[in-house]
């Protein structure tokens, strides 16, 4: 099998807390802490967890938006060389950007209001060397009709349009520089169902057609289970379980998965989905609990938990979860 | 559950409209539901389809340049019939309803909380406002209500501000203040949309418990068909600024009528999807609120069309049973005046 197109390991990234006058560091919030994953070319990884689990602080690392603490992000260059983009300069990434790029969850604010369609779409194309006017043109209007929206758009606002035709102008903008690997960050959730169901249908098209890897940032269950090959779920800045998602949805080995997977409403209203509600709140990553970070919301914690940190364990072949009973466990999804 | 005769609240035919410069938005064009004592009616549409102004109509809280333009309002307040839309909004008599009577939960609970004031101390005044109970009793009341609410250490919590508050806490905390004077009437504009699906799920089953110990009524807003699934007892389903169909959660979900719910309940992708299959999706956009079309309001995306019909008339609510309504030339020739 070929390298992973993206593997991450040990990825931490540690923000300060500063306090008083001096900014004297008192502590870190811990918003990603050991973090390994890898995606496939062609694949699709979705990361779930509640607000606040480090969700965002991932992707934003793998991007170089930020500098991680610690930790690799090994990549393979389209020439089969793999790179660790973590130390790498503003320099030595130049030639990386153009092929990870981003769609953001907030339709609204991720275009400049003040730009038409072809200068928010044409914009990664000029940075990245496309001076010629022309040329950009019709790439612009090869992006807006891969994206379902017409060519003669192209010199309106973004105001002119609707929050399902903003979210493609944002994936356009996104495909513009042709990408190997896109991270979604929660690129639906601001949209109605039947928008939803349209984005998620071109996202799987667009996949399909360009090759593409997405690593797919989401809170919603059912949106991952419907577009991704594997999951990962993180709690409080550490993955809990990693498999492929029938496994998840089949059979959770880790009890913070299972509660997560109740929590989602069923649009049914002869399954009840009241019981086994997860009790009590997130802990924060500035001072995470002893043992399992999961251990005071889990109606399975036993004494051990709160002493000793589970490992995350392959339990079955692909299948990992951070959980010292995960493989007895047997949790049936309701 | 057993169902009284006669509703709480009697919404028929409300029309609110805005006059812009650009033209007028007809954001509520002939709207009509009931609200029956107990019960909770969920309101389910995509945005910008008028759940949250009609709601604001029924409490009389709609500013310029928005105007209620038509229909009637009927709320039975100790079984005598009051025609909200003949109150005057500013009038000692509305304001008495606003919180006592009918409270609501407003779709940005972060602008419904002033900063400047402890979250305990605006609860306080709304209370000291409609009941007779001084400071003291006001704030036991208070913090009796933030345990019920489930806030933990509510004895402190009552004098944090709103900002300290975590998304989940505030949102119970804004729960709190709605039930502070015992409403009958609760109308909840979106309260989980922005919150975790875990929290959701904890502040979903906190207000069914509320509304058995209370026996408050509950107009639940949401455009999530699971919440509606599992929170509601009827369903009324718009689009843009009209019920397309009403009726009991069970036939909405089991037997829908209306092209536009069928197309709805496709679309939502379940944990029981199979992964990479295209959803079934509605064709076209919602039209701009300033491009409403002629004849039925979802006939340019309507799979069922009736050329000649639902493209001329605007088809009417036809009920067909007692608490069962769809407007569709499919169903009924029934149009409105034109
Ligand atoms: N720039 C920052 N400085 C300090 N703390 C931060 C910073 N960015 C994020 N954090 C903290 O790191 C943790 C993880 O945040 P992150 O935004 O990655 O979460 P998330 O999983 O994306 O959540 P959400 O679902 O709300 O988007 C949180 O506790 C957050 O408060
Ligand atoms: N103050 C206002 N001025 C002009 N138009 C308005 C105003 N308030 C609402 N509208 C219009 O009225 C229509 C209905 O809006 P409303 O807020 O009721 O939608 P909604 O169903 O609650 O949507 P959402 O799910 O986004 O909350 C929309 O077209 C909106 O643009
Ligand atoms: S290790 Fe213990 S506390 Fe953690 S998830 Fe497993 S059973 Fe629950
Ligand atoms: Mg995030
Ligand atoms: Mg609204």
């Amino acid at each position: 099998m070929t390298a992973p197109l993206i593997d991450v390991r040990g990825l931490r990234k540690f923000f300060p807390i500063a306090k008083g006058m001096l900014g004297r560091i008192t502590g870190h919030v811990r918003a990603v802490d050991d973090v390994s994953f890898s995606v496939q070319e062609g694949e699709t990884l979705g990361l779930v967890g509640e607000s606040g689990c480090g969700k965002t602080t991932t992707a934003r690392c793998i991007l170089r938006a930020i500098d991680p603490t610690d930790g690799q992000v090994l990549y393979r260059t389209s020439g089969g060389k793999i790179v660790d983009l973590a130390p790498m300069s503003p320099a030595e990434l130049a030639p990386f950007r153009k092929e990870i790029q981003m769609i953001f969850q907030d339709p609204f604010g991720s275009l400049n209001p003040r730009m038409t369609l072809f200068d928010n779409v044409g914009e990664p194309l000029l940075v990245n060397g496309m001076r010629n006017r022309r040329e950009r043109m019709d790439r612009v209007a090869e992006l807006l009709r891969l994206v379902g929206l017409r060519p003669e758009f192209m010199h309106r606002f973004p105001h002119a349009f609707s929050g399902g035709q903003r979210q493609r102008i944002g994936i356009a903008r996104a495909l513009a520089t042709s990408p190997r690997l896109v991270v979604a960050d929660e690129p639906v959730s601001a949209l109605d169902v039947s928008v939803q169901a349209q984005v998620l249908n071109l996202l799987l098209e667009l996949q399909a057609r360009l090759r593409l890897t997405f690593l797919f940032v989401a809170h919603d269950l059912s949106v991952v289970r419907h577009i991704c090959d594997r999951v990962a779920v993180m709690y409080v800045g550490r993955l809990v379980e990693l498999a492929p998602t029938d496994a998840v949805f089949s059979r959770p080995r880790h009890p913070y998965t299972a509660a997560l997977m109740r929590a989602v409403p069923v649009p049914d209203p002869r399954v009840s989905g009241a019981d086994g509600i997860l009790k009590g709140e997130v802990p924060s990553p500035a001072s995470p609990p002893s043992g399992c970070y999961f251990h005071p919301r889990c109606t399975l914690a036993q004494e051990r938990c709160q002493r000793e940190a589970p490992a995350l364990q392959e339990v079955t072949p692909g299948h990992f979860a951070r959980c010292h009973f995960a493989a007895e466990l047997d949790l049936a999804m309701r | 559950m057993t169902i009284d005769a006669e509703p709480l609240l009697r919404v028929r035919d409300l029309r609110v409209s805005f006059q812009l410069d650009e033209g007028t938005v007809r954001a509520v064009d002939g709207v009509s539901f009931d609200v029956f004592p107990r019960q909770v009616v969920g309101i389910v549409g995509e945005s910008g389809c008028g759940k949250s102004v009609t709601m604001r109509a029924v409490l009389q809280l709609i500013d310029p340049p928005g105007r209620i333009t038509g229909g009637e309002i009927t709320y039975r307040q100790n079984g005598r019939p009051i025609d909200l839309a003949r109150v005057s909004p500013r009038s000692r008599q509305m304001r008495d309803l606003r919180g006592a009577e009918v409270a609501l939960i407003p779709q940005e609970p972060m602008a419904a909380f002033s900063p400047v004031h402890t979250v305990g101390a605006q609860i306080i005044e709304a209370i000291m406002l409609h009941e007779r109970l001084g400071r003291g009793e006001a704030r036991a009341r208070t913090v009796e209500l933030f345990r019920d609410v489930g806030i933990s250490m509510a004895e402190q919590r009552v004098d944090a501000y709103s900002w300290q508050l975590s998304g989940g806490l505030r949102q119970r905390a804004m729960i709190a203040m709605a039930l502070s004077c015992r409403p009958r009437l609760l109308i909840a504009d979106e309260p989980t949309t922005a919150i975790d699906v875990t929290t959701q799920a904890q502040i979903l089953a906190l207000l069914r418990e509320l509304q058995q110990k209370y026996d408050t009524a509950i107009i639940f807003i949401t455009h999530d068909l699971g919440v509606i699934a599992q929170m509601a007892n009827y369903v009324v389903v718009m689009y843009l600024g009209r019920v397309m169909e009403e009726g009991p959660v069970d036939e909405i979900f089991h037997a829908p009528k209306h092209p536009y719910t069928r197309a709805l309940l496709r679309s939502i992708p379940s944990l029981q999807t199979e992964t990479r299959a295209a959803l079934p999706v509605i064709a076209g956009t919602l039209p701009h609120p300033f491009n409403r079309p002629p004849g039925c309001p979802f006939h340019p995306r309507c799979e069922d069309i009736r050329r000649g019909y639902c493209d001329v008339a605007v088809p009417a609510l036809h009920a067909l049973g007692p608490r069962r309504a769809v407007s569709c030339f499919l169903h009924s020739d029934a149009a409105e005046p034109a």
